[in-house]
């Protein structure tokens, strides 16, 4: 944990437009270095693809952190019965405090769609589906038409790159439900249904997208793919620490003097990053009260706890939250901070897909208790009951969003528990005066 | 569900839309967007088709437009798919109106990120311009939506409007947007302050030399290794 990890430089920078100064098209993202031979990262042939993925230490950047090279060595290399397999791109990105999927796909789009094609040939994918949340209209836009202008070069399509493979890739617009981010909600929506996940197994890499071999991979994991082929796993997995290898868009929200997206080193201190690009914490660093280190998801970590950890999977791990997808939500001490997390208790509540009564039953109930303890009109004893809850919603539903909506709350009681005494206790007193 | 929304009256609503079908250039969109998905899999095209259908009854009745029953059976029809299948997705997402809406869908995010950064100005903006949640101004002008995470949290708080973003709002900045709106006028969409996108503030702590020109870094991979 002692290692100081250094601060990114530009040139090790993957996603050089990130900001957008320049043109998404395709001509300026060639310049860039985009679509510069594809054909010869595509003629390393589709295990040495994989074993180079592997070997860069890359972990998905949807949230759950999964190693991507072994994730597509899953899917099957030949097909014994004449099925094709696919890879879904999730572009669903709905996560409170995230929003680098949208950085990269307004600005960087042809990133994503040459990731596309290296992914899909090395899990000799048929075609790739990118399901892009439908609030992003204008994000569409630019994606579908970035396609196009890959169809127009001959980069996609039969024979694709000259590389003699054909691949296809489209654009699905989702239509607002943020459970449409977990996978298999993602297949059921891109098969025309509801967006209510699936039982697992059958595993996506066995039985996904129209009962084909599928694989469901996050826009930032499959974007920076190319680059780390070019460059050399070597030099990804040179940044960052063990097993926390490589770059990453971290998204700084809240309390900062400068909120903003931007890519550094995985495992950057928690105080480097906020005072190298956020201008610090509104107000200075004694006003930091608690920050959510990965999305609305991950349960916060106050402010003396995070202040030199490590901004990596197993640095936020180690403090009993999480990297997720690296949406930092700062609060200083202005935040009223049982709202703060009241108001994530309404979202996991609204975005239940209703499929599993612990899920759906329980969102609504712990929000409307956190609402009480908000105001505090509970007793004490209440506290308790809503932890209890918790753990009966967690691990007790088919998807994570149950778990996602318990751990939170979680994360308050365990860090804040004397603030919500003390709005029950303030609250109570005058109540028992009045009945004397 | 009590906040489930009011469906307006069947019998009206065939009368109005009974006849619904695609204009020529939807219908040569409609069938672009079946031939992305895999023969025989026509049902993966039923929520672009509720999209363009929303669409199209916004452009006929100068609103952000609604799905009528009638038109998700034509839907229904098109795709081979029993009415239910269609009415479950529409009901299911959020962004598929049951109801009619007005000419602006004011849709402002409450969730946590941009509730930290004021979102509660944003709503006390539209309250003051008259706007209620849930509801449609009498005049059909605006209809107010408090919606979850758009995904734009390092530019918060923010609204999308129809089809655009306006990003770090204040309570003066939403207010001057509807005030542009009811005048008829075309708000700057983005960021309401000076500001690249998602970039700090004041201007860029990395990648500066992108500022000026589309700058490749390529040459620069393998200076220095890196300490």
């Amino acid at each position: 944990m002692s290692d100081v990890i250094a601060p990114l430089s530009d040139k090790d920078r993957i996603f050089t437009n990130v900001y957008g100064f320049q043109d998404w098209g395709i001509d300026a993202a060639m310049k860039r270095g985009d679509w510069d031979n594809t054909k010869a990262l595509l003629e390393l042939g589709q295990d040495s693809i994989i074993e180079k993925v592997k070997a860069s230490g890359l972990r998905g950047r949807g949230g759950a952190g999964f190693p991507t090279g072994m994730k597509w060595s899953f899917m099957p290399k030949e097909s014994k019965d004449g099925r094709p397999s696919f890879l879904v791109i999730n572009a669903d990105e709905s996560e409170p405090g995230s929003c680098k999927d949208r950085e990269i796909i307004r600005h960087d789009p042809h990133k994503l769609i040459e990731g596309a094609l290296v992914a899909g040939f090395a899990m000799r994918a048929r075609a790739a589906y990118i399901y892009i949340r439908g609030e992003f209209i204008y994000e569409a836009k630019v994606l579908f038409a970035a396609v196009e202008q890959a169809y127009e070069k001959g980069f996609l399509g039969k024979n694709a790159c000259g590389s003699g493979y054909d691949f296809d890739v489209f654009v699905h617009r989702g239509a607002g439900a943020y459970i449409c981010g977990e996978e298999t909600a993602q297949i059921e929506s891109l098969e025309g249904k509801k967006g209510q996940p699936r039982l697992k197994p059958p595993f996506p890499a066995g039985a996904g997208l129209y009962g084909c071999p599928t694989t469901v991979n996050n826009v930032e994991s499959i974007a920076v793919a190319p680059t780390i082929l070019r460059r050399s796993p070597e030099w990804f997995a040179s940044i960052g620490r063990e097993g926390n290898k490589g770059t990453k868009l971290f998204q700084i929200s809240g309390h900062v003097n400068r909120p903003c997206v931007v890519e550094e080193s995985m495992g950057i201190s928690f105080k480097e990053l906020i005072d190298r690009h956020c201008g610090g914490i509104r107000g200075g660093w004694d006003n930091l009260l608690a920050v959510i280190p990965g999305g609305s998801s991950v349960p916060l970590v106050p402010a003396k706890e995070i202040m030199d950890a490590p901004m990596d999977f197993d640095g936020l791990k180690a403090l009993g939250s999480g990297l997720g997808t690296a949406a930092v939500i700062v609060m200083d001490k202005s935040t009223d901070i049982v709202r703060a997390i009241s108001r994530l208790s309404y979202f996991y509540k609204h975005e239940s897909c209703g499929q599993c009564t612990p899920c759906r039953e329980g969102t609504g109930w712990m929000w409307r208790v956190m609402e009480r303890l908000r105001t505090g009109d509970a007793e004490q004893s209440e506290i308790d009951m809503l932890f209890e809850v918790t753990k009966q919603v967690e691990g007790h539903t088919i998807c994570a969003l149950g778990d996602a909506a318990a751990w939170p709350i979680q994360g308050l009681i365990r860090h804040f528990r004397p603030e919500i005494e003390r709005r029950i206790n303030e609250r109570g007193a005058p109540v028992m005066e009045a009945a004397e | 569900m009590a906040d489930a929304v009011h469906i307006p009256d069947e019998a009206e609503t065939r009368a109005r839309w009974g006849a619904f079908a695609w204009t020529a250039e939807n219908a040569e969109q409609a069938k672009k967007v079946i031939a992305r998905y895999p023969a025989g899999r026509q049902q993966s095209a039923v929520m672009p088709l509720l999209d363009l259908a929303q669409r199209q009854v916004g452009a006929e009745t100068q609103t952000q437009g609604w799905l009528p029953v009638p038109v998700m059976e034509y839907i229904a029809d098109q795709l081979d798919m029993p009415y239910m299948r269609v009415y479950e997705v529409a009901t299911f997402y959020t962004m598929y109106n049951l109801a009619p809406v007005g000419r602006y869908h004011v849709q402002v995010c409450g969730t946590t990120p941009c509730m930290l950064r004021g979102s509660d100005d944003v709503f006390s903006a539209c309250k003051n311009k008259g706007l209620v949640k849930g509801g449609t101004t009498p005049d059909g002008l605006f209809t107010l939506t408090e919606v979850e995470c758009l995904g734009a949290c390092a530019n918060a708080p923010m609204v999308q409007i129809n089809d655009d973003n306006f990003e770090d709002l204040t309570y003066d900045s939403m207010s001057a947007i509807l005030d542009d709106l009811a005048a008829g006028k075309q708000p700057k969409i983005g960021p309401q302050i000076e500001r690249q996108t998602s970039c700090p503030e004041g201007g860029p702590t990395s990648l500066k030399e992108m500022v000026a020109e589309n700058h490749d870094y390529r040459g620069q991979w393998n200076e220095g290794a890196r300490a």
